[in-house]
């Protein structure tokens, strides 16, 4: 387990400094840079500030600079945002998009195991029909279908929520919940398959033998094997979920770090593309660590080796 | 909202309870006839709302602001989300009413040497910085001198370069501060030299460059041309305008409180404006409607005529100056034969373009500067003329549009500016014969091609950074850097040069004529429409008036309860 831990831990930092490493050079040789603008400026106000940015360096000068400032926990500082700091603006919006991500999979989970469990147990049976039209259309109506389409309901119709915005403890529902269904249909089509298989196993039709209630028999005995497609799934989502999503958060305008992940590449803001591939590149390394772990608990056929 | 029947979401809600497609369905058909009710801008849940924190008496205008401000910094910044907030906390020397007259901002008056190149400014004394300070003449001195100097790096820094020795300051070549053409000869007068006369450098100091910036507060914070320094904080935040910096909470709301120390406060009513970064204009709409907007910064452009028809009073469409068009590289074939540039541009029906495509009523561009610009009138404008333009295509050798080479138009990735190409497309291939291919880039990359001169045409749009018609012709100076099409002309250059030394204003204005008729002769650019700016704003707001450059002061707005 321990050794399990260590290589898988040395294997990522490698992973990481390779992503770091093509991170920087691709977004430096994308045309146009953190200063392309429509007002043309001089190429002497250019040079003053690239030269502040220290942009007239070498490109590996300012890799390594850039390594070293890392090294010290430094992210460096925003191109678009001057009076920002590239750790400030990550600080400030993980958490935003952290809460809206930890409800929104709190929905998702509840919703899609339960309505995955149900139409595993009532296959081929309306409740299964209703369940999977869910499942295939929570997967196929994209999120910037179906936010749009409660806001118009629930907020302009109904009056109850604000349209956007991320201020009250109200505003926190429309956004999770159209997060929530979005990624509560494929958990949902994931759950009844995986349970499906695993309730035509003998080890269920010995439980029920021994006389277990089919509440016990799904819950105690073939949930914890049905979930497993469930837990692989997870950990890249959950690692998505976390760092937020773009068209949520422009949607509903909420300060997130997902907005910033997409704008930053839009406005070559160097340094906060890279604040923010590596915030992404080390949750999913951390979250699939996790998910190799959970399987191992949950399977007694996976061992943890390296 | 349409006031149409409802009975097709009423049929689909009877069956809601049965299944969950349905329930899609169901909002799927209540947004497709888009029944709703009339009273559909209300407020909005009480207590989750910046609405509702309103106290009782208590005036706040939220105001939708496009994208998140880059820094309140605003030697710094070039953004028009920017321009709303610098006009609310600062005031230059001279300021504009709603009618594009000249009044007195933080100066009371001024004086103008009869050969144009001396402005003596002469400051109130009831100017006041925010924490209680006197606004100096040294404080605009000082702020000159940032944002002029190298290390500093401002992008408008240009728009100081009217005044002797500014460029060579900005450029490293003078050092000496001194030597450069700003003065306070006393604490309460600010003096310019100009390096040649400049007729609307009252209208330029309207821009945000012209502010002063409070030099006490920014030293506090480290050297005067550094950037990126906390002055820009709330809690370090000191203006001289209208309004005082309360609050910023990056991407989701800043909010201006009144200024109590502004000399005149008692003009000012709206007592809070909070500005509401919010980058899409469908969600800019909705916000309006459930009452989170007084004013939004756009209005989707499917929803112009639904507002046209049943909320006039909510939509506001004012002039914008500004030029859209189509560059050509005229390096490039086909368009280095001008017989093409012209062909091209007469065979465009720009009317049908405005009322079908563009929609936010623009006005059709036969010229190249817009109507009416501080009195400038252009006399020559070059008609829709489709057997002209056929002909030249035809002595260009490709009669009916035969043999014309593979042509691509270049536009930056938006909806709206792939319906124009789109239409003009038909409209060439209808008129002329001619077939070109639409190619579209990210904004970033597409205003590399532009600035290497990377396309053969280009779409294209130029909003005046002042009211004047040299704003326009400027850009067409060899080698300009906004020019962009390798179009060069001596004689134009020429003209360029002598209409700033005219003696009067008809003089000058007549040298644009002679300018533009030669670029209506060689067509560097094919002009289309003149911009509008379209907002939705709620009745109750009164007084918000804007001049063609977006230009508006608070202190004349007012809301109603």
């Amino acid at each position: 387990m321990f050794r399990f831990i260590t290589s898988r831990f040395l294997q990522s930092l490698l992973a990481l400094f390779l992503v770091i490493t093509a991170t920087f050079f691709m977004v430096r040789f994308v045309p146009g840079g953190p200063f392309t603008a429509e007002k043309a400026v001089t190429p002497e106000i250019l040079r003053n500030l690239e030269a502040h940015y220290g942009l007239d360096q070498p490109l590996w000068r300012q890799y390594l600079d850039y390594l070293g400032s890392l090294a010290r926990g430094d992210l460096g500082p925003s191109f678009k945002y001057p009076n920002r700091t590239v750790n400030e603006i990550i600080f400030d919006k993980v958490p935003v998009s952290a809460e809206l991500g930890a409800i929104s999979l709190a929905v998702a989970l509840v919703l899609g195991i339960a309505l995955g469990t149900l139409a595993a147990i009532r296959r081929n049976t309306w409740v299964d029909y209703v369940a999977s039209s869910f499942g295939m259309i929570g997967i196929s109506i994209p999120t910037f279908v179906v936010g749009p389409l409660l806001v118009l309901a629930l907020a302009i119709h109904l009056g109850w929520f604000n349209a956007s915005g991320w201020y009250g403890p109200a505003d926190r529902v429309l956004p999770a919940l159209v997060l929530g269904i979005a990624y509560a249909a494929p958990i949902s089509r994931l759950t009844r398959g995986g349970l499906l298989e695993v309730l035509n196993q003998d080890f269920i039709r010995t439980a029920r033998a021994k006389g277990a209630s089919e509440f016990r028999v799904v819950t105690r005995h073939a949930l914890r094997g049905g979930l497993l497609p469930v837990v692989s799934f997870l950990g890249p989502a959950v690692a998505g979920i976390l760092t937020g999503s773009f068209v949520i958060e422009t949607i509903f305008q909420i300060p997130g770090i997902g907005r910033e992940f997409v704008n930053s590449a839009f406005n070559r803001d160097y340094t906060l593309v890279l604040g923010t591939v590596i915030l992404y590149a080390v949750l999913i390394m951390a979250l699939n660590l996790a998910v190799d772990i959970a399987q191992a608990w949950m399977n007694p056929k996976v061992r943890l080796e390296s | 909202m349409p006031r149409r029947s409802c009975s097709a979401a009423t049929f689909a809600a009877r069956f809601l309870p049965l299944t969950v497609p349905a329930l899609a369905l169901a909002l799927l058909t209540l947004s497709l006839t888009g029944c709703g009710r009339k009273d559909a801008a209300r407020a909005p849940s009480p207590g989750t709302a910046p609405a509702a924190s309103t106290a009782p008496g208590k005036k706040i205008l939220l105001y939708g602001n496009g994208a998140e401000p880059q820094d309140l910094d605003f030697q710094i910044v070039t953004g028009v989300p920017e321009h709303h907030l610098a006009l609310t906390f600062f005031e230059g020397l001279v300021s504009e009413d709603p009618q594009l007259n000249v009044v007195p901002g933080v100066a009371e008056r001024w004086e103008i040497s009869p050969d144009g190149l001396l402005y003596n400014f002469h400051l109130r004394a009831d100017a006041h910085w925010s924490n209680g300070d006197p606004v100096t003449a040294d404080d605009f001195i000082q702020s000159y001198r940032r944002m002029i100097s190298p290390a500093l790096g401002a992008a408008y820094a240009n728009m100081l370069w009217y005044v002797v020795g500014a460029e060579d300051y900005t450029k490293g070549k003078l050092t000496d501060f001194a030597q450069t053409g700003f003065k306070a000869p006393d604490a309460r007068t600010v003096q310019l030299t100009l390096r040649q006369p400049t007729p609307f450098l009252l209208h330029a100091m309207n821009h945000y460059a012209w502010y002063p910036l409070p030099i006490a507060t920014l030293k506090k914070f480290g050297a005067l041309d550094r950037k990126s320094t906390p002055w820009t904080r709330p809690e370090n935040f000191v203006s001289n305008g209208p309004y005082v910096l309360k609050e910023w909470r990056p991407n989701q709301k800043i909010v201006a409180v009144r200024s109590p120390t502004y000399w005149d406060r008692t003009t000012v009513k709206i007592d809070e404006i909070h500005f509401l970064p919010v980058e899409l204009a469908d969600t800019e709409e909705r916000m309006f409607r459930t009452g989170q907007l007084h004013v939004t910064n756009e209005v989707p452009l499917t929803k112009v005529a639904v507002y046209q028809r049943d909320r006039p009073d909510s939509l506001r469409i004012d002039p914008y100056n500004g030029l859209y068009f189509y560059r050509f590289n005229v390096q490039r074939k086909p368009f280095d034969d001008v017989r093409v540039r012209r062909a091209l541009a007469l065979a465009v029906d720009r009317e049908s373009l405005v009322k079908k495509v563009t929609l936010a009523g623009e006005q059709p561009a036969y010229d190249f500067t817009p109507p009416d610009l501080a009195g400038y009138v252009s006399q020559h404008a070059f008609p829709a003329d489709l057997a002209e333009a056929k002909r030249l295509l035809a002595a260009a050798g490709y009669p009916d549009g035969r043999g014309f080479p593979k042509v691509e138009l270049l536009y930056n990735t938006l909806e709206k500016h792939r319906t124009i190409a789109e239409a003009l497309q038909q409209m060439w291939r209808k008129n002329l014969g001619v077939d070109i291919t639409l190619f579209n880039q990210e904004w970033k990359v597409y205003m590399d091609a532009q600035h290497t001169q990377n396309f053969q045409i280009q779409r294209a749009g130029w909003i005046a950074d002042y009211v004047d018609p040299h704003s326009f012709f400027d850009l067409w100076e060899t080698g300009g850097g906004h020019n962009d099409t390798h179009w060069g002309n001596p004689e134009y250059d020429r003209l360029l040069r002598t209409a700033l030394g005219a003696k009067t204003t008809a003089a000058r204005y007549e040298i644009y004529q002679q300018m533009e008729k030669i670029l209506i002769d060689e067509m560097p650019v094919l002009p289309l429409y003149f911009y509008t700016y379209s907002r939705l704003i709620s009745p109750k707001v009164k007084g918000f008036i804007t001049t063609p450059l977006d230009n508006f002061s608070w202190k004349y707005a007012d809301l109603a309860p």
